[in-house]
């Protein structure tokens, strides 16, 4: 009896081994093939991607010049017309944006990681309310800021900080959402040693959580950004001009007019010569994007001296 | 009244004189579950006291209510009396920050901050504005008590994270004694250390008596029994109420009498071996 038990229980062994060593797992084709998707998914977007910046690319070749740059935008000229005052235009929004989003999305996030007792109800309600908010389309934070940041409330008028104030209502979410992940990602460790030497909770966010969460939250903030520059539809409504040909006075006075509006402005012409400034515009746009993206992640590798 | 209860507590049931810190009727719980049924110890001066016990009896978390730990934790409840020099630690008059400043602690798992070796044994004095007249010669002070100096003097500018793990556990007690607490809680520290690092940390607890009234919890029980003068010994029982676990004090008298002479029969079981 015992020895029969013993027999089977080698055989089995013996099977299992010799499996293994034949790579006859079963269920093993499903691995491949999950394996082949999950490549296939990766070509689709990389090839459609690619795809229209070199489509852009070619299309605006002729007018990826000095010109698109330092030139005003001209409905006569378009052969030597430039975006130079979409450029200023954008490039006062998004500090607009910086300014604003930064302090706010990074204080809501702190409170809701090391401050808020999540079990209260007003707690959870406000984090679900942000992470509603992420999903709502620009377009309605258009019609908000245009209600009340233009017109009533803040009532700032069709200037470029309205515009930066709506940008930054739409990414906001975005912003508290990453910050809140990246102090997620401090170890309790760290809050616990703080706490047992005798810390505050604000010297121990300030001091020990923060300087840990700040890569993540950096990274967290440009990819808003970068959502934010590309934005048309909400500045359209809250007074961004298709067609200014001077630079915006001040954030708080003159008209302006921002990168992405001014390619939908050229693109929505029927002469070829403003689709290939439209095509330029979107390589300079991308080239934006780029610059930004390298920043995020040359600041994070500079914060993040210590490896957890 | 406060006096009253004070040196109601302070009647040592050993014998000893006044412990550092004492503990009153300690029941502790999670929301509804009672982690921990009426504890009753003292904790004398520059002694070495161990908690041991099987997993989920409790030890843990008595240690963690010693200096109010379990304030960061919001489910976590308290009944009962802690004292410290005879002064209840859980008055609503008491900052337990100011607690945590006199009662240090060191966490099982080696926990530097993510800095550099100097800033990490300067953290405390810093957060706590004590008043001190050189912070290097501080640091090398705690760094040298903690027998860690000859291993880092050419190094305190570099990360926490480049130590070995021994190496972190003994900056943790440098940092902890930096602020110059007069307890030390230990939870499990060499749990995650090998037996080198284990024997550093051992001998290092020993020299510290000279000065710290130390407590550590651990399940190691020769360790309990090579450095601590007592020894307490809880385990996991129900609760006549719901059946649910619930931690339990069995046994609380001088290291040698657990070890050799233990008066429960639980007590001897553990300590032999023979269960946990």
């Amino acid at each position: 009896m015992m020895s029969t038990r013993a027999e089977k229980a080698s055989t089995a062994a013996r099977d299992t081994t010799r499996r293994i060593a034949m790579g006859k797992r079963s269920g093993i084709w499903k691995e491949e093939l999950f394996k082949y998707v999950l490549i296939l998914c990766i070509v689709i977007a990389f090839v459609t991607l690619l795809a229209l910046i070199i489509h852009s690319a070619w299309l605006g070749r002729s007018r990826l010049d000095l010109n698109l740059i330092t030139q005003m935008p001209s409905t006569l000229d378009p052969e030597t017309s430039g975006m130079q005052s979409a450029i200023w235009g954008t490039v006062i929004l998004m500090v607009g944006v910086l300014v604003t989003v930064v302090p706010l999305g990074i204080s809501a996030a702190v409170y809701l990681e090391e401050y808020a007792d999540t079990e209260r109800w007003w707690n959870r309600f406000i984090e679900l309310n942000i992470q509603n908010l992420a999903a709502v389309p620009s377009i309605v934070f258009g019609i908000l800021g245009l209600a009340y940041v233009v017109r009533e409330g803040f009532a700032f008028g069709p200037v470029a900080y309205a515009g930066s104030l709506t940008l930054a209502m739409l990414v906001l979410p975005t912003v508290i959402l990453a910050s809140r992940e990246a102090l997620k990602a401090v170890p309790d460790s760290i809050r616990q040693a703080s706490y047992g030497m005798g810390a505050t909770r604000w010297q121990t966010v300030w001091h020990q959580v923060l300087p840990v969460a700040v890569p993540g939250m950096i990274t967290g903030t440009i990819l808003a950004m970068s959502r934010a520059i590309g934005e048309t539809a909400p500045l359209l409504l809250v007074g961004a001009t298709t067609f200014v040909t001077f630079n915006p006075d001040s954030a708080f006075s003159g008209a302006y007019t921002a990168i992405p509006v001014q390619i939908f402005q050229w693109a929505s012409r029927p002469q070829p010569e403003f689709r290939e400034l439209a095509a330029a515009g979107v390589i300079l746009l991308i080239a934006v994007l780029l610059i930004m993206n390298s920043a995020a992640i040359w600041l994070r590798n500079r914060y993040s001296r210590y490896d957890l | 009244m406060t006096s009253q209860t004070s040196t109601d507590a302070f009647t040592d049931t050993r014998g000893h004189v006044p412990p550092v810190m004492a503990t009153r009727g300690l029941n502790v719980y999670y929301g509804d579950f009672h982690a921990v049924d009426d504890v009753n110890l003292d904790f004398n001066r520059r002694e070495v006291t161990a908690l041991i016990g099987p997993s989920g009896c409790g030890k843990s978390t008595v240690l963690r209510s010693l200096n109010r730990m379990n304030d960061l934790i919001p489910s976590a409840r308290i009944e009962g009396e802690v004292t410290y020099h005879g002064q209840n630690i859980y008055q609503p008059k008491i900052d337990p920050i100011e607690v945590r400043r006199r009662i240090g602690m060191v966490f099982q798992k080696p926990n530097p901050f993510p800095k550099s070796i100097f800033d990490n044994v300067a953290y405390g004095p810093r957060v706590t504005k004590m008043k001190v007249d050189s912070m290097s010669d501080l640091v090398e002070q705690s760094l040298r008590r903690a027998a860690l100096w000859d291993e880092v003097k050419d190094n305190l500018k570099g990360s926490a994270f480049g130590l070995s793990g021994g190496q972190q556990q003994r900056l943790c007690i440098a940092r902890a004694i930096a602020t110059s607490p007069d307890v030390i809680l230990l939870d499990e520290p060499c749990s995650a250390l090998d037996p080198i690092a284990t024997a550093a940390i051992e001998d290092l607890m020993t020299d510290l008596k000279q000065e710290y009234t130390q407590i550590i919890v651990t399940h190691n029980m020769q360790q309990a029994a090579r450095i601590s003068d007592t020894t307490a010994f809880f385990t996991a029982g129900l609760d006549q109420d719901n059946g649910k676990r619930i931690g339990r004090l069995v046994e609380y008298n001088d290291t040698s009498t657990i070890f050799n002479n233990p008066a429960e029969k639980s007590t001897e079981d553990y300590v032999s071996g023979r269960f946990g």
